[in-house]
């Protein structure tokens, strides 16, 4: 009760940090229980009228192929963060099981993967995802989720490395090891727990750079064909020249909802790097 | 200098030939790895898409065995892919036919460079600077307030300003093109008519970078100020009565500027990625726009040659930037 009570008057004093999850917690939200209240049929091509500005019955208007535009986004959304999270989830993993490992074994071992982060940092990462998604059959949600997380793994090892390696110096870790702890044991009881605000923020960046990979790829064209999502309703208000033809209401929602987004994660980020700064502060 | 610039030196020169060594290899990989006949499956692709004018699609072919080297072995087909690569040769444009993928990017490649390189140099002068003032404790809170905001804007992608920048500047008020990097019909010339031409097509493709960029180096020199005004010769300085103004420069800025510069050679590949999708929205004749183009068309020789020239000019310029920063900065060096 004790930590939930800090937890919870951090929380208020971090006004970054609770705008950026307020932010996010609605949009999650939305995203989760939007797709109930709406009508999969209006999301169709030639559902409604085609190229009509918002009127009371469609609110955000429709589209060039007479998609209802509010139903659009409604559905667009969770497909979005879907590819955001699933990426951001499986890159943190893998960068949290390969940042432990070589901070904890050291060695040769360490040396690979730390020069596997230099090198992929290096690479541009845009440019293999289109590589990549041009060369698969069918793009699909899941796929497009292992591809995105492939490239957005470095920063997660980075800092779990770094964290591990002087976590590992520490008294109480020395003492479990001279007590005869088994290297497993040491590892997800001595060190994994202090590291789970370093891997909470690292969560929040790697889903950020996961969901900028995502609606990239999709406004270039190369995101799921057959699925709503943001950044596919932006390449089709592209395709069709929604700008130059004044169809505010085609393309605004989704950059509206990307932007919101992209707000959240980076409040949630700052807040959180102010958040476990502190505790680092109070610790040492 | 000393052994320790050189073992950096020599490290950052392996990482650049693993990057180019890579993304060399993936790219030759790739289309093997897929099932099928990598070419039958492209050319299968570009019909179904309905590509009309189409030219010779035997020659086509016979070209495209001859390159890939099917009958070969792979090992073969490989040292090959490297020879082509070292003699510059990227093969043909699929819906172009006789264009070369290498002329279609060097003729891309100047609007690209000059609109990357002057959104770089002008949201890096601005951040730097905004970033160092609200770093600053004497500054006024109306400038800190506006830093929050273009803060929060350094976060959406750049193509999204840019969608807004194109809508309420070239269609409900009609100052600037639509799109294009030069007047349709216009020849080029070294003249005043011709650069003004391309500035006036250039200003909202630049603003949007610029105007998503600034933020991110705003940040970096913000953290990098505050923690160089708590070092010792701040309050030295401060004590010794010199003027802020002084301090702020001098003593301030100088010391935070120089950190700041190595972040560039980190922000480079991440620039490149988001001006892609500006030149997309601009319909800016650069490699960006080209690269678009060539999915929408699925001219994967396109494809894959600009994606070849990307990492390999962001794997070298890192290097270039890499060797310089120790030269002015030798905490760089002595840190690694």
């Amino acid at each position: 009760m004790g930590r939930l009570a800090t937890f919870a008057s951090d929380l208020t004093s971090n006004k970054t940090l609770f705008f950026g999850l307020s932010l996010m917690l609605l949009i999650c939200l939305l995203a989760v229980f939007g797709p109930f209240f709406v009508d999969f049929a209006n999301s169709r091509v030639g559902a409604t009228i085609p190229r009509s500005p918002p009127t009371p019955e469609h609110w955000f208007g429709t589209d060039g192929q007479g998609r209802d535009m509010f139903t659009v986004m409604i559905l667009a959304m969770p497909q979005t963060l879907r590819i955001g999270l699933t990426a951001g989830l499986i890159s943190l993993s893998v960068g949290v099981a390969l940042g432990l490992i070589a901070g904890f074994v050291g060695g040769w071992i360490d040396t690979v993967i730390r020069l596997a982060s230099d090198v992929m940092m290096t690479i541009p990462g845009i440019a293999i995802l289109v590589l990549v998604a041009a060369n698969v059959r069918e793009m699909t949600v899941e796929l497009m989720a292992v591809i995105v997380a492939t490239l957005s793994w470095m920063v997660a090892t980075r800092t779990i490395r770094a964290q591990t390696l002087s976590l590992r110096e520490r008294g109480y870790v020395q003492v479990a090891r001279l007590n005869g702890t088994s290297g497993l044991k040491l590892v997800f009881v001595e060190v994994l727990p202090n590291l789970l605000p370093f891997i909470a923020a690292s969560f929040v960046i790697t889903v950020s750079n996961a969901m900028l990979a995502t609606v990239g790829l999709e406004a270039l064209g190369l995101g799921p064909q057959n699925e709503l999502t943001l950044g596919m309703t932006i390449y089709w208000a592209q395709f069709y020249g929604a700008i130059i033809r004044g169809m505010w209401w085609w393309w605004g929602p989704p950059i509206l909802a990307i932007a919101t987004i992209f707000v959240g994660l980076m409040l949630t980020s700052a807040g959180m790097d102010a958040f476990v700064n502190k505790r680092l502060g109070a610790n040492s | 200098m000393t052994s320790n610039y050189w073992d950096y030196v020599a490290r950052r020169f392996g990482i650049m030939l693993l990057v180019v060594f890579l993304a060399v290899s993936i790219n030759f990989a790739l289309p093997r790895l897929m099932p099928g006949d990598p070419i039958e499956n492209q050319l299968n692709q570009l019909m179904a898409s309905g590509g009309g004018a189409m030219g010779d699609v035997g020659a086509m072919v016979a070209s495209y065995r001859a390159r890939f080297g099917l009958d070969q072995s792979i090992v073969t087909q490989y040292l090959a892919y490297w020879q082509s690569i070292f003699s510059l040769d990227l093969g043909y444009s699929l819906t172009n036919y006789p264009e070369r993928v290498g002329d279609a990017i060097l003729a891309g490649l100047p609007w690209t460079l000059g609109l990357l390189g002057f959104a770089t140099l002008i949201s890096f002068t601005l951040g730097t600077l905004l970033g160092g003032l609200m770093g600053w404790p004497r500054s006024p809170r109306l400038l800190k307030t506006f830093g929050s905001g273009v803060l929060l804007l350094s976060s959406i992608p750049y193509f999204l300003i840019g969608m807004i920048l194109l809508y309420v500047f070239a269609v409900v008020f009609r100052i600037f093109p639509a799109g294009g990097g030069m007047p349709f019909g216009m020849s080029a010339g070294f003249n005043f008519e011709t650069i003004r031409a391309i500035a006036w097509h250039a200003t909202l493709p630049l603003l949007s970078i610029t105007i998503a960029e600034i933020g991110a180096w705003a940040i970096g020199m913000r953290g990098m100020m505050v923690s160089v005004l708590g070092e010792d010769y701040i309050a030295l300085a401060d004590a010794k009565g010199l003027k802020p103004r002084r301090i702020f420069l001098r003593y301030g800025m100088r010391n935070a500027l120089l950190p700041q510069m190595t972040k560039l050679a980190m922000a480079l590949g991440h620039i490149v990625s988001g001006a892609i999708l500006v030149e997309v929205i601009f319909s800016y004749p650069g490699i960006g726009f080209r690269l678009y183009q060539a999915i929408q068309s699925k001219d994967y020789f396109v494809i894959q040659g600009i994606v070849l020239l990307l990492s390999v000019s962001i794997a070298v310029a890192m290097f270039i930037l890499d060797l310089i920063y120790p030269l002015i900065d030798p905490r760089i060096a002595k840190g690694k």
